[in-house]
């Protein structure tokens, strides 16, 4: 068959359009592989908005301020190199997403930018309270052109099955038509930009519940490495709604959104008497443990003194939503929040040209590990997609295979249903120990809980969940120290002699393998 | 509460359709016809009739009205499963439930609505040059970006159909955001299409502005195209 080198990207989010547009503008051909079409991806539910050090607010912001904040914010052990990469590329990226057409909010055409959590700075480029969903139809947009001039091919109904392996380097994928259930077989290298673990977490998690972390459950299976697992943000303010928790943004609290909890039938707005100088905008984590741990864990956010033309402007779709989904008009009545599961720090373990541990397999977005560190900022996440799938496109442009590879084989593997969230045995000693605390004692029993399980009779799927389970459990546990989302009763100290670093887990011989890797790696 | 919910059912697209009725008994008033699919695909899957039932095929991803994966057909009006609350699309505590028509049929309530997406690349909806920043005062681009590709408006739209040279309004969205972006000597490919595609058999009677889950202004966007695609350039 005749064709030319082509790329396979799972998934086609932020990160995964991200590396087919670096490929087109290279000239090479990829494969966008997604078991829902871009639109249906959880970076269109992105509200807030994306960070880079443009100073158009007239703040002195620099690059250098955002490089710092980011390897702060994820408590020293974020990849520095590739932070630097990160932060110094934002500007460009988001004037990038201008020049596409994304309508950030501007006046007279001059960017504004906001406050977003754990930053001083106004940095954060937006467009009203859906951000995401604006970038995402701006990328969608450019993609299109290079659907029809033969660069992109989508496969936009066709979920991950296995990678295809040669003498243990990755050279294609095999993928299932969702719509017919059969698979086949795609050549050349893999990038994967599947998003993050959620059908770990049933009813607990913010985002998109198509976000199964299946792809990265079966590569850990096959022996290949993950990194720190043990971190997965709380977003302070979210509520409880079918199925899922509905995040409330933390633009509500960069517009001036206030919490606190109700004592002697006053306010007591606790975030702004321990924290003077940030106040309600602290880090995540911070701002997390303080709402669980405020007495009775009724805590409430205050946005009824925000101004009309705040509401109208910059907060619509949010007050649209919240009075949907919860009944409450927040220009005029509190809104009670609790925090719930928001972004996986952790995911598969790359270098800084985004290689995970198998030859030819590349990772970006949230589904790997790189940026964030124990903690990630508020608006760095898009930015690390969109930072992640180019370079992860670049590195794969490098490692085409030398002959054609547009052949589409079928294969016959049988096809087995799996619900899109794991069995309850499962999530729920996972969700108790993974908690915004933890100790050894609900970590190690609820492994233990796990190993008792009988995973013949679990699917394929779920049994490989399960694995993957053990794993942010053992990397858990094995942290015996606090330090950003990952807070231990037993350790409450940051241990900066043991565990300065990032934890690498991986799956060999029956056993999970982890190490605190403290060496400077690529 | 316990409510009645009827599904059209098919295994294949060659299936005939047949109906199952499952009995679902909702936890709080706040259930949706979501959260019904999911707790019947993870509860007994026994049908109202005492069969073993297989999980049911549906689409989701946000949960939460901001992705459209989750279009279908409720009680015989097209809308979003994840914005659908029992109690207020229920008739006498029975819900019925259909793939969307106007699309191929897949495999339960799934539909194949490739076509939109196909269309979208016939009407050449992108742009070749770089714009600018720009004054979004009547919030024309960013409504016109917040189109979900869910498919409502097509399916109660009189003239729309799968093969048909017009287009609908999923397509008209996304096309009235790049007409605003692009300046008017760089939008001439785009409004010829346009004409052809949307403006030429498009009745206006605005079925589908009511329809939209994501409350799009549809008839502000078409207004401020067809201006744009038949008259306004000739005067900038
Ligand atoms: C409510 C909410 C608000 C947020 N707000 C912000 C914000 O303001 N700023 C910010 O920076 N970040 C924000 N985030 C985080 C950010 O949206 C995500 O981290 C980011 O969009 C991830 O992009 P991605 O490309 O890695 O993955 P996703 O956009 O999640 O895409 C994953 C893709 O993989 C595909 N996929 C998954 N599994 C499979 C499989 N098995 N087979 C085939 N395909 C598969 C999916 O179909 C999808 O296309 C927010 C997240 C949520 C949930
Ligand atoms: S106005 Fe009428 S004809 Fe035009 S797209 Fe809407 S429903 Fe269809
Ligand atoms: S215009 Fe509205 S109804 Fe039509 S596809 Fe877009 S969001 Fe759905
Ligand atoms: S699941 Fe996203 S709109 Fe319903």
């Amino acid at each position: 068959m005749s064709g030319s080198p082509c790329v396979n990207i799972i998934g086609a989010g932020l990160a995964g359009l991200s590396a087919a547009l670096e490929l087109s503008r290279m000239g090479i051909s990829s494969n966008l592989i997604s078991s829902q079409p871009s639109e249906r991806a959880q970076s269109v539910m992105a509200e807030g908005g994306i960070n880079a050090a443009m100073d158009t607010m007239g703040e002195s912001d620099s690059v250098q301020a955002h490089f710092e904040d980011t390897v702060k914010g994820g408590v020293y052990i974020g990849e520095e190199d590739s932070i630097r990469g990160l932060t110094q590329n934002a500007p460009a990226i988001v004037k990038e997403l201008i020049a596409l057409g994304v309508p950030f909010d501007n006046v007279n055409g001059r960017l504004i930018q906001r406050n977003f959590g754990g930053q001083k700075k106004k940095r954060t480029a937006y467009a009203q309270s859906s951000t995401g969903k604006l970038i995402m139809s701006a990328l969608i947009d450019e993609i299109r052109k290079h659907e029809a001039n033969g660069l992109v091919k989508r496969f936009s109904h066709h979920g991950f099955e296995s990678v295809v392996t040669d003498d243990s380097s990755c050279c294609g994928v095999i993928i299932r038509d969702l719509f017919t259930l059969k698979a086949y077989e795609l050549k050349g290298p893999v990038i994967v930009a599947a998003g993050g673990m959620n059908s770990l977490f049933p009813g607990l998690t913010t985002g998109s519940v198509a976000n199964t972390g299946d792809v990265t459950a079966y590569l850990y299976s096959i022996g290949v490495k993950l990194s720190n697992l043990e971190f997965i943000q709380y977003h302070p303010t979210t509520a409880a709604i079918e199925g899922k928790r509905f995040l409330i943004t933390e633009a509500a609290r960069g517009e001036g959104g206030r919490l606190f909890v109700m004592e002697d039938g006053k306010q007591r707005f606790f975030m702004e008497e321990k924290y003077p100088e940030l106040g309600n905008l602290m880090p995540r984590d911070i701002t997390a443990r303080e709402i669980a741990s405020q007495e009775g864990g009724s805590c409430l956010l205050d946005m009824t003194h925000i101004d009309k033309s705040v509401w109208n402007n910059k907060l619509a779709d949010l007050r649209g939503h919240v009075k949907h989904y919860l009944g409450v008009d927040p220009a005029s009545e509190y809104i009670k929040v609790a925090p719930g599961i928001h972004y996986f720090m952790g995911g598969l373990y790359v270098d800084r040209y985004h290689k995970t541990s198998m030859d030819g397999l590349y990772a970006a977005g949230e589904s790997a590990c790189r940026y964030h560190g124990a903690n990630r900022l508020g608006g760095n996440s898009m930015l690390g997609a969109l930072y992640g799938g180019r370079t992860a496109a670049s590195s794969a442009s490098e490692n085409l295979l030398s002959g054609p590879s547009d052949d589409i084989r079928e294969v016959g593997i049988p096809y087995e249903y799996t619900d899109f969230s794991v069995p309850q045995s499962v999530a729920e000693p996972l969700a108790r120990a993974c908690a915004i605390t933890r100790n050894e004692e609900t970590m190690t029993d609820a492994l233990r809980e796990l190993e008792e399980l009988d995973p013949s009779a679990f699917t394929l799927k779920d049994r490989n969940r399960l694995l993957l389970s053990e794993a942010i459990l053992t990397s858990a546990a094995g942290r015996r120290e606090s330090r950003g989302a990952h807070y231990r009763t037993d350790y409450p100290e940051r241990d900066d002699t043991n565990f300065a670093c990032r934890s690498v887990i991986a799956y060999d011989n029956g056993h999970h393998c982890l190490e605190f890797d403290k060496g400077k790696y690529l | 509460m316990t409510y009645e919910i009827t599904v059209l059912r098919r295994k294949t697209p060659e299936d005939l359709p047949y109906e199952q009725t499952f009995r679902y008994e909702a936890r709080t008033g706040a259930d949706t016809v979501a959260s019904a699919l999911i707790n019947i695909n993870r509860g007994s899957l026994t049908d109202v009739n005492g069969n073993k039932a297989e999980p049911i095929a549906w689409e989701c991803s946000c949960l939460q009205k901001k992705c459209g994966a989750c279009a279908m057909v409720i009680n015989c009006i097209p809308r979003l499963a994840c914005d659908s609350v029992l109690s207020a699309v229920a008739a006498d505590d029975r819900i019925r439930l259909e793939p969307l028509r106007k699309f191929p049929a897949v495999r339960d309530l799934i539909c194949d609505r490739s076509v939109m997406r196909e269309n979208l690349k016939t009407i050449t909806a992108w742009i070749d040059e770089e714009v600018s920043l720009k004054d979004d005062k009547d919030n024309i681009l960013f409504e016109a970006g917040k189109c979900l590709q869910c498919g409502c408006c097509l399916e109660v739209c009189p003239n729309f159909y799968a093969e048909g040279r017009f287009f609908g309004m999923n397509a008209m969205v996304p096309v009235a955001g790049l007409l605003e972006k692009l300046p008017a000597d760089k939008s001439r490919r785009l409004r010829k299409k346009y004409s052809k595609h949307i403006y030429a058999d498009c009745a206006k009677s605005l079925a589908c502005h009511d329809i939209c889950p994501a409350g799009l202004d549809i008839e502000k966007l078409l207004v401020n195209s067809n201006a744009i695609a038949l008259w306004k350039h000739l005067f900038k």
